[in-house]
C-alpha cells in the first residue's frame, strides 16, 4: 500500500507546502500568522525527511525530524514571548511597525 | 488505495495551508494549521513513522497550536489585514515556478545522489523490534550528542521565556512605582 506512492509525490507535496509557507511569510503582515507559516515550512521539511527515511529504510531521517520538532517548540515559545513583549511597547502585531530595535 | 488516500490527505493539507494564509481571522488560521498538522500526521503513519506521527499530534497540535491560540486571545489580535491585493497573476506564476523548481531539484538529487546502502529500518524490522525501541536505540547510541544538545536547547528556551516574562513583571512594578 505504501509503495504505491512514489517518493517524488511526497517531495512535490513538501515543496508545495514549503512554498505556501514561504509565500505566507512574505505576504502576511500579522506576526502571529508569520510564525504559523514558519511552522508550516518546518513541517514540509519534516515530511521530506520522513519520505527519504522510508525510501532508504534508514532511521536517520526520523531522528532529524525529532530534533526539528524540539527546535520548533523552542522557536515558537521564544517567538511568542518576544511578540507579547513587543505588543506591550507598540500595541500592535503588525510586523511593519516593529522597525526599531529600541522599541 | 494507497494512492487515493495519499491524494485525499495531500489535498486536505494543501487546502488547510492555504486556509492559514487567506483567513483574515487569526483564530481561523490557527485552526487551519491544526488541520494541516493532523493531515501530515496521517502521511507519517503511511510512511512507517508511527512514533513521529503521534509526536506530531502531541507537540504540534497539542502544544504549539494551543500556544498560538492562547497568545492570539491574550493580545486580542484576532483580525489581521486583507490579503486580496497580493493575489496577482504574476505572484501566482512565480509561486508555481518555485514549486516546480523545488520538485525538480528534489527528484534529481534523489535519483542521482541519494542511493546509499539500504538501512535496517525496514517495516519488517519495525514490526519485529518496535518503532520506539529502534528510534530510541539510534538516539542513545549514534545520535547521543545531538540529543544532549537538544536538551540544552530546551533548557535555554525555558530559561529565556521565563526571563522575558520576568522582565515584563519588573517593568510593571516600576511603572506602578512611577505612577
Amino acid at each position: 500500500m505504501i509503495d504505491q506512492v512514489p517518493v517524488s509525490y511526497y517531495l512535490l507535496l513538501g515543496a508545495i507546502l514549503f512554498a505556501i509557507g514561504a509565500g505566507g511569510v512574505l505576504i502576511r503582515r500579522n506576526t502571529i500568522v508569520i510564525l504559523m507559516c514558519v511552522e508550516m515550512m518546518m513541517n514540509a521539511v519534516n515530511l521530506t525527511f520522513i519520505a527519504f527515511s522510508r525510501y532508504l529504510d534508514s532511521a536517520t531521517g526520523q531522528i532529524f525530524v525529532f530534533m526539528v520538532m524540539a527546535v520548533a517548540a523552542v522557536e515558537v515559545a521564544i517567538g511568542l514571548a518576544l511578540l507579547v513583549e513587543l505588543n506591550r511597547h507598540k500595541e500592535t502585531v503588525n510586523i511593519d511597525e516593529f522597525n526599531s530595535l529600541k522599541g | 488505495m494507497g494512492q487515493a488516500l495519499f491524494f485525499i490527505i495531500a489535498a486536505v493539507s494543501v487546502i488547510a495551508a492555504f486556509g492559514v494564509i487567506f483567513n483574515r481571522n487569526v483564530v481561523h488560521s490557527a485552526l487551519s494549521l491544526l488541520v494541516n498538522f493532523c493531515a501530515l500526521a496521517v502521511l507519517y503513519f503511511m510512511l512507517n513513522a508511527q512514533f513521529l506521527a503521534v509526536a506530531q499530534i502531541l507537540v504540534y497540535a497539542g502544544a504549539i497550536v494551543v500556544l498560538f491560540v492562547f497568545v492570539v486571545m491574550l493580545l486580542g489580535a484576532e483580525l489581521g489585514e486583507k490579503v486580496s491585493s497580493w493575489l496577482t497573476v504574476q505572484n501566482a506564476f512565480l509561486a508555481a515556478l518555485a514549486v516546480v523548481l523545488l520538485t525538480v531539484i528534489g527528484t534529481a538529487v534523489f535519483e542521482h545522489y541519494i542511493h546509499g546502502a539500504a538501512g535496517n529500518f525496514t517495516p519488517e524490522a519495525v514490526q519485529q523490534y518496535g518503532q520506539v525501541q529502534m528510534i530510541g536505540a539510534a538516539l542513545f547510541t549514534d545520535y547521543v550528542v545531538p540529543f544532549q544538545l537538544v536538551a540544552v536547547l530546551l533548557s535555554v528556551g525555558i530559561i529565556g521565556v521565563v526571563w522575558l516574562a520576568q522582565q515584563q513583571k519588573k517593568d510593571q512594578t516600576q511603572g506602578e512605582l512611577n505612577d
